[in-house]
């Protein structure tokens, strides 16, 4: 039954990467994407990556599909017709494709326990992982704990990503009298996103603090958390937005996620181990690494929650200004 | 039938990667080909899932009486590269933004006679 629905599943991803080709409609264009993106969570989930689809569910068809349409917003929907010929594209696209089938017959098949993938450390981390760091979710114990660096390098890249997208755009504060912002006016949308508000919040936090147990972590619940932000500035506009977490403040957030987590390394150098080695830091080594994790999850949360919504924050000022010229 | 199902995930990972690769080099619409990098971007984190899976493997989270997990690495990898991902979109967009400010289109064969116009 898995296999089939993986077939299924494929296949209109397949369609619906081949439509994107096609459509000279931007906006239908980034809509696709969404449904795309949305396939491929589902695909993940089959595939057991639960972790991944709520990742790819909350970013690929949340912030990617927002940041895309409000670009559309300034840069205009319709792509003109093209002037140079397909066909060099196409067979390049053709000729790649064609040794990259070749070499997918040297894979060792789809799903086989064998696999050279499953024979190095994989065993390690499924074997040893929930004795060593005591978290049943062993992602999460390979996420924070074995591979801590990585996710430090990573937790840095997003917050560069944010010094990238200011200095290009910048945010803008604009007057409250300046423009109608936001969608005052649709009453039923209104009341409908007060309620929903919260309700998202109070989630992004349940997947905050739950993901060492199940899916989910700090990258998810940032990016959630943001989610919700970003909905309240659409619907209320955005200097009622910055009303309540403005720009400057953001910066300051994301600088203090990616903070708090190097200095959890640093503690643990303090306390006589390596760095972000969570057994040090308290008397049992379980617990060390419980308190580690809980910490530097919160330190990427953080992170991630300042920085999706202060690029948002860029795009959006940028489109409120383009609108009023 | 066997030897089908065992290659097809990567069969359709390469088709989805071609077809983002087309995208990006024959759109002319910057904001197009950033969809067609995405798309190739998604095509690789579905070759990582589909190495990870093991027939007959749950997710990896310990649950009383499985003993066949998938792969948890692989999920690792591409857990935090989706992340990374949608940053370095949002830092290609903010670019496309300052172009369209700067030459007044997004059109690939509009720039060729623009350079002085800055």
């Amino acid at each position: 039954m898995a296999e089939f629905i993986d077939l299924v599943l494929l296949a209109m991803l397949a369609l619906t990467a081949l439509r994107i080709i096609f459509l000279k409609d931007l906006f239908a264009v980034v809509m696709l994407f969404g449904i795309y993106s949305f396939l491929s969570a589902l695909i993940f989930v089959n595939l057991d990556a639960v972790d991944v689809a709520f990742t790819e569910a909350s970013v690929g068809a949340g912030i990617s599909t927002v940041l895309m349409l409000v670009t559309l917003a300034m840069t205009g929907r319709k792509e003109k017709q093209s002037t140079h010929s397909t066909i060099l594209p196409l067979f390049v696209v053709l000729v790649t494709g064609a040794a990259l089938i070749y070499g997918t017959l040297d894979m060792p098949p789809f799903g086989h326990p064998d696999n050279p993938v499953h024979q190095h450390v994989a065993p390690r981390y499924i074997e040893e992982s929930p004795k060593e760091v005591g978290l049943p979710n062993m992602v999460t114990s390979v996420l924070a704990s074995y591979r801590g660096f990585d996710t430090l390098g990573e937790t840095v890249v997003v917050f560069s990503a944010v010094i990238g997208v200011l200095s290009l755009l910048g945010v803008r504060r604009t007057k409250k009298k300046d423009l109608e912002s936001g969608l005052e006016t649709h009453k039923v949308l209104h009341v409908v996103s007060k309620i929903i508000i919260p309700l998202v919040i109070l989630f992004a936090l349940y997947v905050q603090f739950h993901g060492d147990f199940g899916p989910g972590g700090g990258f998810q619940a940032g990016v959630i958390a943001a989610a919700a932000f970003i909905l309240y500035a659409l619907v209320l506009g955005l200097p009622k937005a910055f009303a309540v977490v403005g720009p400057k403040f953001l910066q300051w957030m994301a600088a203090a996620g990616v903070l708090l987590y190097a200095s959890v390394g640093l503690y643990s150098m303090y306390k006589g181990g390596n760095f972000l080695d969570y057994n040090t830091l308290a008397a049992d080594p379980i617990a060390g690494q419980h308190y580690g994790i809980i910490i530097i999850e919160l330190g990427v949360g953080i992170t991630v929650f300042a920085v999706m919504l202060n690029i948002f924050y860029a795009f959006g000022s940028q489109a409120e200004r383009s609108n009023i010229q | 039938m066997s030897f089908i199902l065992d290659y097809y995930n990567y069969w359709v990972v390469v088709f989805l990667m071609m077809a983002g690769f087309y995208i990006v080099i024959s759109a002319n619409n910057l904001v197009k080909k950033i969809v067609g990098l995405n798309i190739f971007q998604t095509s690789v984190f579905m070759l990582y899932i589909s190495m990870g899976k093991v027939t007959g493997g749950t997710a990896p989270i310990v649950v009383e009486g499985v003993t066949q997990y998938s792969n948890p690495l692989p999920h690792v990898l591409i857990l935090t590269a989706i992340v990374v991902g949608v940053a370095t979109t949002a830092v290609g967009l903010s670019l496309i933004v300052r172009i369209k400010r700067a030459y007044g289109t997004v059109e690939e064969n509009e720039f060729e006679n623009k350079d002085d116009a800055i």
